[in-house]
């Protein structure tokens, strides 16, 4: 049933439905020995429910309906499978040891009660070769040793500590080590390093890539980051509601897509469109608007040497400087891109600048004033000026209030005009932000995320603001949506002459979008200057190390 | 942790000077006058006060509470205003009964109800679950009183699998000292097996769920193993917070199984002073009812951090 004996893993004609309602329609790949393949997609592509086919672990009422995934033999053990008839018992050899999954999310996918080490060598008992009783110490042992091998600086020591005992980056290593433990032939990483910071998911990725070379283990790197998937495979199958669009090497996808929807992927792409040099949504030179009267400063946001001080829970006394004098200028009309990795105190400055936290030392001013200082009427006029929009669009909207009644808010709590005229003032925002009218009356949860977004966008601006802090407004969404609202915001921009302070995780989002750019780093700014300089020319040694970090870059040239 | 521990024993030791008080003064607005029940309906004025002056009930409110908590450190409850044996003496033949019946139904209770979760989630959508699911509807629903009448009628009296009252202590000859306790322990513990049975399952529809759930499966593991190492494990840190909240409950619950299978335990006793309004005695029962609640409580929190290793290390740092 193998078509050809080189070929490790060949899917022919996979359908899968949840209750009769497909979601993979009849699709079909094949994998070589030892070959790197990404399958890229966006949410909903079906890409997660392909693997989950191969590793027959669907979620609720998924079924394989149609089709065959044939697992090639091993070298070493194993026969000829097809997985979409194999029995349970059969999966459960196949399982860990000859094809291994580092899963998506460290935080959710290992087991909150349950030491480290245990957990390593479940997987080592589980894919033991030998017959009878395990050896405790010996399990033990090996369990150390993968989780050095997997990166884990002091394993023994860490063997007996629990997840939460563990970062995000030190937990996709654990993962990694668990997934290895059956030394697998083929391994399936499920966007492996989605959740972390770009420079530790380089460090990661790295090194699984070693390990995964070192063993001549054939790789199935699921992602949604076509430049991530560039780098990284030979070869990329781009999927898209359940059907493959295109399959072809990076080379091949990057630069000269066949089909029209890898074209769209290719130019929305941020990381991408970075390598690319693809042109930014906003000019990068442009200043401030001619139509800036003179009575006015230049900068609508100065931040001076800002200093954030949090004290650390149970040691009295101890304090640590999530932001540690911060000083940079926001000009008018134009943006201002806040970068850093989690724990940067990027998400503290913006949360000071709207007031949402008061500074230990120095100041944020809008137009001189700040709003920690700020009382009674002065400081709600201030309010009307700078308005948020957060990174969360399920999080931040109300589940239970209509998208009307959402987007009315603001202007009900300032009391701007009566009931006509805020029904008025709501559609004319829901055309600003391209929604159609009809949305006024849904909620929330029948919206998609962009849509969701959007009504961030419309409730943002609703009160005529001159200053908005988007905080990883685009970071949740997919590549082509993402692509959308930055769009969206740029237009915005250039009709409203709006200001933007965009706190991001993302550097490539960066250089679409923003003017100027801030590089914080450990709560300190790194480097601060306009885009072009601190892309082009970056002085800091961290800022080239970001640089570096992003996807796809392998193609600029 | 430590810091923790200390925490809640302080706050116990506040539930605990409250429930003296709310016990004392409440014992005292029962309609009804002890010192009438002791004397009996013909006794002179005369009388009825020597009574009065020898219970100490003619003192100050205040100068008798006084007394009441300088004696119960003492570990002097009274004497029983009806019989004159030593309150102590009471509890101490008394208190056994239902401490053996109370653990006997909390263990049958706890195997019971998390077999049948765990089963109702394994089996989701097919007749196990149904049955699983039907037995706890009817442990919640059917009143204890009835179901023990149901018992008696037809385990003990038309099958005669098991006595249908009586009672042989357990340390002196635990193997049929558990058999008489089986039939009410059974009784007891439907309640709570129902409660743990639901929350067993709903929890474990949640756990199954999770990530790292399938990545166990991923790992090649068998499903028995992953249902008890990765399921039940974490499925257990909320079963065991609803069976705290529920424990209490049980105490009350024994008053009622001891009657229908004549046991001569705590709940007898409780009945008895209560309708004969045998002040020393109902405050002594009240008092270690609430001293028995508040331990209880203590012990599942603790034991909630000893499952949950986040709250362990969260308290100490």
């Amino acid at each position: 049933m193998l078509q050809d004996a080189e070929n490790i893993l060949e899917v022919t004609d996979l359908e899968v439905g949840f209750g009769g309602t497909p979601v993979l329609h009849r699709i079909g790949f094949s994998m070589r020995r030892g070959e790197r393949v990404a399958i890229v997609g966006q949410s909903g592509s079906g890409k997660s429910t392909a693997i989950g086919a191969i590793l027959r672990l669907l979620p609720g009422s998924g079924r394989i309906t149609h089709g065959s995934i044939v697992l090639g033999g091993g070298t070493t053990r194993g026969e000829v499978e097809d997985l979409a008839t194999a029995s349970e018992p059969v999966m459960r050899t196949i399982r860990g040891e000859r094809i291994g999954l580092v899963p998506q999310d460290p935080m959710s996918n290992l087991n909150p009660a349950m030491r480290i080490g245990a957990q390593v060598a479940d997987a080592l008992v589980a894919n033991r070769t030998t017959e009878g009783k395990p050896d405790r110490a010996q399990i033990r042992s090996q369990a150390v040793a993968l989780l050095a091998e997997a990166g884990i600086p002091g394993a023994e020591r860490r063997y007996g500590q629990y997840p939460h005992e563990f970062s995000g980056g030190m937990r996709q290593r654990v993962l990694i080590a668990i997934a290895l433990a059956g030394k697998p032939e083929l391994l399936i990483a499920d966007e492996p390093t989605s959740a972390l910071d770009v420079t530790v998911q380089r460090q990661i990725l790295n090194h699984l890539q070693s390990l995964v070379d070192a063993r001549g283990t054939s790789l199935l790197f699921i992602t949604h980051d076509l430049g991530l998937a560039a780098d990284r495979t030979d070869r990329i199958i781009v999927m898209s509601e359940g059907r493959i669009v295109e399959i072809g090497t990076p080379r091949q996808i990057l630069l000269d897509p066949q089909q029209e929807y890898t074209r769209q992927l290719v130019a929305a792409a941020p990381s991408v469109a970075t390598a690319l040099d693809a042109a930014p949504l906003v000019d990068p030179t442009a200043g401030a608007p001619a139509s800036a009267g003179p009575e006015r400063s230049r900068s609508i946001l100065v931040v001076e040497n800002l200093v954030k001080e949090f004290a650390l829970r149970g040691r009295r006394g101890s304090t640590i400087r999530a932001v540690d004098d911060v000083s940079f200028e926001v000009e008018r009309g134009t943006t201002t891109a806040v970068v850093g990795e989690s724990g940067s105190g990027k998400t503290t400055v913006a949360r000071i600048v709207l007031g949402l936290e008061t500074a230990s030392s120095g100041q944020a001013l809008i137009d001189g004033e700040s709003l920690t200082d700020t009382r009674g009427a002065q400081r709600r006029a201030l309010r009307r000026k700078v308005q948020p929009v957060f990174q969360d669009p399920y999080g931040s909207l109300d589940p239970t209030y209509s998208i009307e009644r959402l987007i009315d808010e603001p202007l009900r709590i300032f009391g701007v005009g009566d009931r006509g005229s805020r029904q008025e003032r709501v559609a004319e925002l829901l055309d600003q932000v391209a929604l159609p009218r009809s949305v006024a009356q849904r909620r929330p949860n029948e919206l998609s995320g962009g849509q969701r977004q959007r009504v961030a966008i419309a409730r943002a601006l609703a009160l005529e603001p001159e200053l908005l802090i988007c905080d990883e407004a685009v970071s949740a969404l997919d590549v082509l949506v993402q692509d959308q609202i930055l769009t969206l915001l740029a237009d915005l921009q250039d009709r409203l002459g709006l200001t933007y302070l965009f706190i991001t995780h993302d550097l490539s989002v960066v250089r679409q979008i923003a003017h100027a750019v801030v590089v914080m780093r450990s709560g300190v700014v790194v480097e601060n200057g306009s885009v072009n300089d601190v892309f082009d020319h970056p002085r800091a040694e961290y800022t080239r190390e970001l640089l570096g970090a992003i996807p796809g870059a392998a193609f600029a040239a | 942790m430590g810091r923790y521990v200390l925490t809640r024993l302080w706050q116990s030791v506040l539930t605990l000077v409250l429930a003296s008080l709310v016990v004392f003064i409440g014992v005292r607005q029962l309609p009804g006058d002890p010192a009438l029940a002791m004397a009996g309906e013909e006794a002179t004025p005369e009388q009825l006060a020597a009574v009065r002056a020898d219970l100490g009930l003619d003192q100050p409110l205040l100068t008798q509470y006084v007394a009441f908590v300088r004696n119960m450190f003492q570990g002097d409850f009274g004497e029983s205003t009806r019989t004159g044996t030593p309150v102590t003496e009471l509890i101490a033949t008394t208190l056994p009964v239902t401490l053996w019946l109370s653990a006997y139904a909390i263990v049958v209770a706890i195997v019971v109800g998390i077999l049948l979760g765990v089963v109702a989630e394994r089996f989701r959508g097919r007749w196990p679950e149904w049955v699983a699911n039907a037995l706890a509807l009817i442990g919640l629903s059917v009143p204890n009183f009835w179901l023990g009448i149901l018992a008696i009628l037809y385990l003990a009296v038309t099958l005669g699998w098991f006595p249908a009252s009586g009672y042989v202590d357990v340390l002196s000859d635990p193997l049929r000292g558990l058999y008489y306790l089986t039939l009410p322990a059974l009784i007891l513990g439907t309640g709570l097996a129902a409660v743990i049975m639901r929350q067993t399952r709903a929890s474990m529809i949640e756990t199954m769920t999770t990530d790292y759930v399938r990545t166990a499966r991923a790992k090649g593991l068998g499903r028995g193993r992953v249902l008890v190492r990765y399921g039940l494990r974490n499925s257990l840190i909320v079963v065991v917070t609803i069976v705290g909240l529920q424990l209490g409950g049980l105490i009350s619950g024994a008053v009622v199984t001891e009657r229908i299978f004549a046991l001569p335990g705590f709940g007898k006793l409780t009945l008895d002073a209560v309708f004969t309004r045998d002040y020393p005695v109902i405050q002594a029962v009240v008092l270690i009812i609430t001293v028995s609640y508040i331990l209880i409580n203590l012990a599942v929190d603790i034991l909630y951090s000893v499952i949950n290793p986040k709250i362990r290390v969260g308290g100490a740092a």
